[in-house]
């Protein structure tokens, strides 16, 4: 072995060491500098060369190169080892507590009655019923007589009413102010101003003065209206089995229709869906049970006389039911008064997502 | 309506079951409401006799007694003062549930000594209050095992139905036996209502001055009756369906109404003074009535009367001076017909619930005056005695009679399916239509609810049963599901789900509220307060039509915190009431944020921090986003309602139409409403925002995208303390329209450095160029242009 050959053995062996002692970037800077710098210890070597004889150069040279690329390997390599320990080290001192909590966003929720009220809509909507509305402070027209009320009729008295003062500027019945008992009075009002066919759902504020366990003063219904030349009870019979199914969400849902009186319909009946109450609970669609969720029948042909309609062209049906009741049926909710007292915790529990809007495609 | 077993069986003869016959009044609208079957109930208790008593070796007032249940001898510890030996009594076995005190008997023993049951009072058996001893029916000698039921006539079903109004022929007894045996459930029995011979001339004579009120008026004198108390199985009928028996003659008369649905009168003849007379009362005359009060009484109810005065409200309720008791000898009895209209207003009036006025306000059946008159006679014959007098009559039957058309191929058009025109024909005259012609029908006496085809449709169909009836699924009008919704329930349903999404809970509040608190927002503003008033409230605060639905929220804010929950945010999309007209309704949106944004959190103010005006400002505004109003032109001004922070509150408004109130609530209110922490509330009023004008169907404008980037400066000015910021960034955004995007607040700063009485607000904002890049020269140009305009319209200045 000549004596560079040993001498580039050496440094290779001296660089290599001081590589490997560097334990920060900035002295395996200095190293780097020491071993390929300008002036650095190969860079001196390399200058040597230019006085030798071609062999020599040649062999020489290229011992150097390698050297060269070695040490710049080694280099580049302690210099990836340093930077992955520095960052390792950064990294645990910005170690979070990741148990605490997120930052609050308060939640908001659809009152059961709103959510209930749309979940209606579309499903009425579906049978191609548009909504239509009307004031809640009526008269006493509007609210009785045209459904078919005769004044002072006992009828009057099934329904408990809110009155308000006298309209001086309106004449008998329609100056006797008083909260709508039931959103039929809509209906009279639709019927004075449109043209059959018609079919619409009125939903809504109603009143009667009664509060205790199972009535409060205010309370909202939903109400059905079909007018035009063909449609007979059995259509009656046919929506109302079409909705309470999709509502209830119970396939051939048993259901009764029984014989009952209302003023403003003839034939009049009431409505019972099947249920069992075993063990306390309620369930919709099972046992042996009945449950009596809603009012209806065919139009009287007083009432349709009394909004100018000819009964002799025209028929079809209406229909009244509570949408607390059915919302309570439905999302077990146990005590009607509830719905009313804005207790947060109610609020929170039963209430909806506002990104959980109805939709028949989703089901519920 | 409550009626027995063997009440019913009285008029209906019938095989049918308890079960058929009760889900067959369901089936044809007399509605099952109830079913008490008492020999059920009390099958345990059957009679048995005391063989021997001897005293309790251990206890003084026990007595052990050998009873004999017929079958076997048991030793029983008893208590009874009046157990002796020979007396037959009922006895309760170990394990049979006592209902009178509501436990399970068990087998036990007493001080020492062995007791296998108990022989009982009527007390324990919850018959009556009697506890003085065990029942005796020792006089009566039955059978040993004979059950207690049985004994006391409790064997017999009560049922009870709900009665729709229009059906007063079923108020009685006998039309629900009329109604089921036109359904198939047996056939109607015959009813005696023979002419009972008068033997002398009334004294007393009836006569009607207003024949409106009373078309007819039939009195009987019955001479030499004994009053006493009525038979068994008449109290034992009245009991179970609970009346309370008085005397044979009172009793006769509830008895008929319930059996005939037919209400009369008996008065003690001898405390009347000379004839009857029907009349209207006059303004002022008084009734001390048959339930202990006295009335006042009003000219257009219908007054009995005698020589004395006022004896009776015809229809309603009697007279306690003229009334019958056991002393009674010479009846006058009273069968009339009153005209319901009046028997309502009058009942309403008084509030008197009685049931001659139920029966009379539905209708009682004219054509039974004459035969109801003959079988009370005889009953009253039957039961106290007496020799019958001639009936004298005033006025005459009403003639009911009408023509109805029958069509069959109507009911199939109603009901939508076919029952054979025999078969409807048949329906109608088993429940006692009769026909002129196949075209033409009449209906019966009873039925003054029958008034045209659509209610021979329902007689048809509810006798052929509606569980007959298909169901069949409305015909599609239209191929597409149209929308449904109205504007405003767009409105409702885009602002509920904006402000629930924004972490308020939605809430439902009554439409009305106290006076006092609807004073305090706006009603006091108003002339047409009081025609929002509710004449006949629940109570004092719920008597007025809100004119807000701040005060319900806020009130609910209040009752959340009493329960521990001082942060909350909550929201109503409802009505509030401006006048009692049609039109006089508003659709609002109204919310309340009280305490804490979001509650404490370790992260910091942003979090925990207090609820301010910006936030309800925030929530005001996404609302009226959602709801399609042009929020990038709204004006916030400050003239929010008295019950806002006078400082700390603004309308929003296009124009002069106000959208919105937002702001701190006033602390006077607050205070007022007991409410401590501050509350911001809003309002926003939905029908007042503009409808989006609908051309060129569902799609949006046309987007066109600029290639360059947007380019920001930042600028602070010292303005005025009075100068609104809202002023700063107009005048920013007008500075040069077709380059200014944005602008926006980024600090508003008072204190060190800025003269007293100025604020610096600093404002950051965005040019976006069009199609060029933005030159130096430009850049200058805008900058100049921002401050000039800013200086011209707010005075302010570039701070240094």
């Amino acid at each position: 072995m000549t004596e560079m050959s040993q001498n580039i053995a050496q440094l290779k062996t001296e660089l290599s060491s001081m590589i490997e002692a560097a334990n920060d970037l900035e002295s395996l800077e200095q190293v780097k500098v020491t071993a390929l710098g300008k002036k650095g210890r190969i860079t001196d070597l390399m200058k040597t060369l230019g006085q030798m004889d071609p062999e020599e150069r040649k062999t020489t040279g290229q011992a150097l190169n390698v050297l060269k690329d070695e040490i710049a390997a080694l280099i580049n390599a302690q210099e990836e080892a340093l930077k992955k320990q520095a960052l390792d080290q950064k990294l645990a001192t910005e170690t979070i507590d990741v148990t605490l909590s997120a930052r609050p966003e308060r939640e908001g929720h659809i009152h059961p009655i709103s959510q209930t009220m749309e979940e209606l809509m579309t499903i009425f909507a579906d049978m191609g019923f548009t909504v239509a509305e009307g004031p809640e402070i009526e008269d006493d027209w509007h609210n009785f007589t045209a459904l078919n009320f005769p004044p002072g009729h006992p009828a009057r008295e099934m329904q408990d009413t809110f009155f308000l003062p006298e309209d001086a500027e309106e004449q008998g019945e329609r100056a006797k102010k008083l909260l709508r008992t039931h959103t039929s009075s809509v209906q009279i009002r639709y019927m004075t101003e449109q043209k059959p066919p018609m079919r619409i759902i009125v939903m809504g504020r109603t009143y009667r003065s009664d509060y205790d366990m199972t009535h409060t003063p205010m309370f909202h219904q939903i109400e059905g209206l079909v007018i035009d030349e063909n449609t007979n009870m059995a259509h009656l019979k046919g929506c109302l089995r079409d909705f309470c199914e999709t509502y209830f969400e119970v396939e051939n849902l048993p259901m009764r229709f029984r014989p009952s009186f209302f003023p403003f319909t003839e034939p009049s009946a009431e409505v019972d869906i099947g249920c069992s109450r075993e063990g306390g609970g309620l369930k919709i669609g099972a046992g042996d049970d009945w449950l009596e969720i809603l009012g209806c029948g065919m139009v009287h042909p007083n009432v349709l006389k009394n909004c100018g309609i000819d009964p002799d062209k025209y028929q079809g049906f209406a229909f009244g039911m509570g949408i607390e009741r059915i919302a309570m049926l439905k999302y077990g909710i146990p005590d009607l008064r509830t719905f009313f007292e804005s207790d947060k915790r109610w609020l929170d529990h039963y209430g909806f997502s506002p990104l959980d809007r109805p939709n028949r495609a989703f089901g519920d | 309506m409550k009626f027995t077993l063997s009440w019913l069986k009285d008029h209906l003869d019938t095989d049918a079951s308890l079960d058929e016959i009760t889900d067959k009044l369901t089936a044809i609208g007399l509605e099952l409401e109830g079913l008490e079957d008492r020999a059920a109930t009390f099958a345990p208790f059957k009679v048995a006799k005391i063989e021997s008593t001897e005293k309790h070796p251990d206890a003084d007032r026990l007595k052990l007694c050998i009873v004999d249940t017929g079958e076997g001898k048991i030793q029983v510890v008893c208590g009874a003062p009046n157990a002796r030996a020979g007396m037959k009594g009922v006895f309760a076995p170990a394990g049979s549930y006592i209902p009178g005190l509501d436990v399970t008997l068990k087998k036990g023993v007493i001080r020492g000594q062995e007791s296998n049951g108990m022989m009982v009072s009527e007390r324990e058996m919850g018959l009556s209050d009697d506890h003085e001893g065990i029942i005796d029916v020792t006089d009566r000698d039955p059978d040993l095992g004979t059950p207690f039921a049985e004994l006391y006539g409790l064997d017999d079903p009560v049922i009870e139905i709900g009665l729709t109004p229009n059906r007063s022929d079923c108020t009685g007894v006998r039309g629900i036996a009329r109604d089921l045996a036109a359904a198939g459930i047996g056939t109607l029995k015959d009813l005696d209502t023979s002419p009972v011979k008068g033997g002398f001339a009334s004294p007393v004579g009836v006569k009607i001055e207003n024949e409106e009120s009373c078309p007819l008026f039939i009195g009987r004198y019955i001479r030499g009756v004994k009053n006493g108390p009525s038979p068994d199985w008449m109290q034992q009928r009245l009991k179970a369906i609970g009346l309370r028996p008085i005397s044979a003659l009172v009793d006769i008369t509830n008895y008929m109404s319930y059996c005939l649905g037919r209400p009369l009168h008996v008065f003690d003849a001898d405390k009347l003074k000379g004839d009857i007379t029907v009349r209207l009362a006059r303004k002022g005359e008084t009734l001390d009535a048959l339930n202990d009060k006295n009335y006042e009484l009003d000219d257009f109810m219908t007054a009995i009367c005698d020589e004395s005065g006022v004896i009776g409200l015809g229809g309603v309720i009697g007279g306690e001076p003229t009334g019958c008791t056991d002393e009674t000898v010479n009846v006058f009895l009273e069968v009339a017909y009153f005209d319901p209209m009046r028997i309502a207003k009058t009942g309403r009036a008084l509030q008197i619930v009685s049931d001659a006025r139920y029966r009379f306000e539905r209708g009682v059946d004219p054509d039974f005056v004459v035969p109801a008159t003959e079988i009370a006679t005889r009953m009253i014959m039957d039961l106290c005695g007496g020799e019958p007098g001639e009936v004298v009559q005033a006025g005459s039957v009403p003639d009911t009679g009408r023509d109805i058309a029958f069509d069959p191929a109507y009911t199939e058009k109603l009901a939508g399916f076919n029952i054979p025109a025999a078969e409807q024909k048949a329906i109608l005259e088993t429940l006692g239509f009769t026909f002129k012609d196949d075209r033409t029908v009449q209906p019966p006496s009873w039925r003054g609810d029958i008034e045209g085809r659509a209610d021979l449709v329902e007689e048809v169909v509810r006798i052929h049963g509606y569980h007959n009836m298909p169901a069949v699924s409305l015909p599609k009008i239209s191929s597409v599901t149209h929308s449904a919704e109205t504007p405003s329930l767009t409105r409702a349903r885009l602002a509920r789900s904006t402000l629930a999404g924004r972490g308020m809970n939605e809430c439902v509040t009554w439409s009305f509220m106290g006076a006092e608190f609807a004073e305090m927002f706006g009603t006091n503003e108003r002339q047409n307060a009081a025609t929002l008033k509710i004449m006949n409230p629940i109570n004092a605060t719920l008597d007025q039509m809100r004119p807000s639905i701040l005060p319900n929220l806020i009130e609910a804010t209040g009752k959340n915190r009493d329960k521990g929950f001082p942060d909350s945010a909550l929201f109503e999309v409802g009505p509030v009431f401006l006048s009692n007209k049609p039109d006089g309704q508003a659709l609002i949106a109204a919310g309340v944020r009280s305490g804490h944004k979001g509650g404490k959190h370790w992260s910091g103010e942003e979090a925990s921090r207090k609820v301010d005006a910006f936030d309800v400002k925030a929530d005001a505004i996404a609302a009226l986003a959602a709801c399609g109003a042009p929020v990038q032109n709204l004006l916030v001004t400050r003239d929010a309602p008295d019950w806002y922070h006078p400082g700390r509150s603004a309308a929003l408004r296009l124009g002069a139409n106000v959208l919105a109130y937002f702001g701190e609530l006033h602390p006077a209110v607050q205070a007022q409403m007991d409410i401590r922490e501050t509350i911001c509330v809003f309002e926003v009023f939905l029908d007042n925002i503009p409808q989006p004008k609908k051309k060129g169907g569902t799609a949006k404008k046309l987007l066109t995208l600029s290639p360059l980037q947007p380019v920001e400066r930042d600028f602070a000015f010292i303005v005025d303390d009075a100068v609104d910021a809202e002023s700063l960034v107009r005048a920013a955004m007008g500075a040069d329209k077709n380059l200014v995007s944005r602008v926006d607040i980024f600090d508003v700063y008072q204190g060190k450095g800025v003269d007293p009485g100025k604020k610096s607000i600093a404002i950051n904002v965005v040019l976006q160029p069009g199609e060029q890049t933005l030159t130096d020269a430009e850049l200058e140009s805008v900058t100049g242009k921002i401050v000039n305009m800013i200086a011209e319209k707010t005075g302010g200045q570039l701070r240094g």
